[in-house]
């Protein structure tokens, strides 16, 4: 067996083992930081087919993320006050239920994504980067300015969110979904990596003239995988509102982005289980050091820094060595 | 009489006073290996670069198989049969030889938009990549990355890669460049069983393959094509002579 795959088994189990202890243990804050991690992954899986298998560096990640809370607490609150919405014209209820959250969130974002990889992937390296941070900030600050949905201050939903024959208030059946969905995706994107899309995808990223050569249009390529990542992203979004029942602006900011950029590169920019290890170092590392000192991003910046500079291919490359073609 | 594989009409392009092409014309004919020669900086790379599809030029038309395709982006280009290798060879570097030429594969059959089913298990995909690689013979490094390949297998997996196309023509862009002797020989032994499947339309320095494989070559200097012929014919040309190939042969 490949080194890689013992390591994303060994990384997989061990995300599922550790809320289960903590479940045995009675310590139910350990099982939503694992809910947390697992979440954030699955938005760093989202952000790693754009940027690591794509190549396309995004830091306007948080729009879909954001946009993705915002659709459960638009939904939820309308749900949770009994006041109908008025979408063109047609009245439609809220919801509580997460399949059609998750929907409509996946919508929205592959949605966004289309408008702004249409606008920005006619750029590419800096620029790409710049207007994707700019079309981000615009989301943002449209947010910040609409009173309707809590502006600033966001918006708190009194109870998560329902999936039908599970309680989601209890902690491990939440972590239990959230963790489905995750292997659940991660299993569609090796498929999708695999694929005739997926080998154009990064031989795109490697050479876009021989892409070209080939017969294979580079911005529909790059477009398609834009808008998949930002559906997945959004995803995320909806359930990480769901995890703290609360989305804010701040779901939405350039840091998130950041954040999210950081787990793929701690964890492994291209490789299929990065984001889940970035995501967890991500958690541990808030948690432990945050325990030692206020100043805990200092020691993540150094550990960013080591990674970048000594481990190009982050923790799933210093532990499996160097991405071997998959099949 | 047959339609030419490829068609150039008065091809203009111009970069502020700098004239690269000047009313280009050439064809290139079923079966032949047509050879384009010329100086340093005669404005091979930009006519090429019309031809395939990544410039637009000023005016003039390039039909592929009898089909206008001057409105045409590089990549439509190549679905209709346009098989482009170059100078410096451009490929997936972190990618396996196998996936490369699968990839043209893939090309070739519009297959890009298969997100479902592993590209390396799909039969229809593989099996002619490695025909492909079994004719340059690169049968023995289907598995290495490219990276890890010497100059010259880079230059025959460029080769593989346009033959995956199945074209209707190649467009080459030095396939010698940077190859030894032993290794121009073999590339040179390679592109005269090609012609057989499209003609060739190569743009080359070294002219001792040049004139092995060329059935008709033309002359380019300043933009323009100041001769086109057999290969004695170019040769006993005095004006390309005192142009281009100086007291040479």
């Amino acid at each position: 067996m490949r080194r890689e795959t013992i390591v994303n088994a060994a990384l997989a189990l061990g995300l599922l083992a550790f809320p289960l202890w903590a479940h045995w243990a009675g310590e139910p804050f350990y099982i939503t930081l694992a809910t947390r991690a697992a979440i954030l992954a699955l938005a760093g899986v989202g952000l790693n087919l754009a940027l690591g298998t794509g190549g396309l560096v995004s830091l306007g990640h948080a729009a879909f993320f954001g946009l993705g809370g915002y659709a459960m607490g638009v939904l939820a609150w309308h749900a949770q006050m009994y006041t109908p919405m008025q979408v063109f014209g047609m009245t439609v209820p809220g919801t509580k239920s997460m399949p059609v959250i998750w929907l409509v969130a996946m919508s929205g974002g592959a949605l966004l994504a289309a408008l702004i990889g249409a606008l920005s992937l006619r750029s590419s390296g800096v620029y790409f980067i710049m207007l994707t941070l700019a079309f981000g900030q615009m989301v943002y600050y449209f947010a910040i300015s609409w009173p309707a949905y809590g502006g600033e201050d966001g918006l708190s939903i009194y109870l998560r969110n329902g999936f039908p024959g599970l309680n989601t208030l209890d902690p491990l059946q939440f972590f239990a979904l959230t963790y489905a969905v995750l292997m659940a995706v991660i299993w569609g994107m090796a498929r999708l990596r695999a694929s005739p899309f997926g080998l154009a995808l990064a031989a795109a990223r490697q050479s876009p003239a021989r892409v070209q050569a080939v017969g294979i249009g580079v911005f529909p390529l790059r477009l398609a995988a834009f808008v998949l990542s930002g559906a997945v992203t959004a995803l995320a979004g909806a359930l990480f509102a769901d995890l703290n029942r609360f989305v804010s602006p701040s779901m939405l900011s350039w840091h998130t982005s950041g954040e999210l950029i950081v787990i793929v590169v701690l964890g492994g920019v291209a490789r299929l289980y990065g984001p889940v290890a970035g995501a967890v170092l991500l958690v541990t590392l808030e948690h432990v050091l945050g325990g030692v000192s206020d100043y805990w991003q200092i020691f993540l910046g150094l550990g960013l820094l080591a990674v970048v500079l000594f481990a190009r291919g982050g923790l799933i490359g210093a532990l499996a060595g160097r991405a071997v073609a998959h099949d | 009489m047959t339609e030419p594989a490829l068609e150039v009409r008065g091809l203009r392009k111009s970069f502020g006073a700098i004239v690269a092409s000047d009313d280009v014309s050439l064809d290139l004919r079923g079966g032949e290996v047509h050879a384009l020669i010329g100086p340093n900086g005669a404005g091979k790379s930009t006519l090429i670069a019309q031809i395939a599809g990544a410039l637009r030029p000023d005016a003039g038309s390039v039909r592929l198989a009898g089909r206008d395709v001057t409105g045409l982006g590089t990549a439509a280009r190549a679905r209709l049969g346009l098989a482009r290798t170059f100078q410096v060879s451009a490929l997936a570097m972190e990618l396996t030889v196998l996936q490369n030429v699968v990839l043209g594969v893939a090309g070739r059959a519009g297959g890009a938009w298969r997100f479902r089913g592993a590209a390396l298990r799909d039969p229809a995909l593989v099996r002619p990549a490695r025909e492909a690689l079994a004719r340059v013979g690169l049968t023995g490094e289907a598995t290495s990355v490219v990276a890890d390949l010497s100059h010259g297998q880079r230059r025959r997996l460029e080769l593989a890669v346009a033959l995956a196309l199945k074209p209707r023509c190649f467009v080459m862009d030095e396939p010698l460049a940077g190859l030894g002797a032993d290794g121009s020989a073999e590339m040179t032994a390679l592109l005269a069983g090609l012609k057989a499947q499209a003609p060739i339309l190569l743009v080359e320095h070294d002219m001792d393959a040049v004139f092995a494989l060329a059935d008709r070559i033309s002359v380019l200097v300043y933009g323009r094509i100041i001769s086109t012929g057999p290969p004695d014919a170019i040769r006993a040309d005095a004006a390309v002579r005192e142009a281009y190939l100086g007291d040479a042969s």
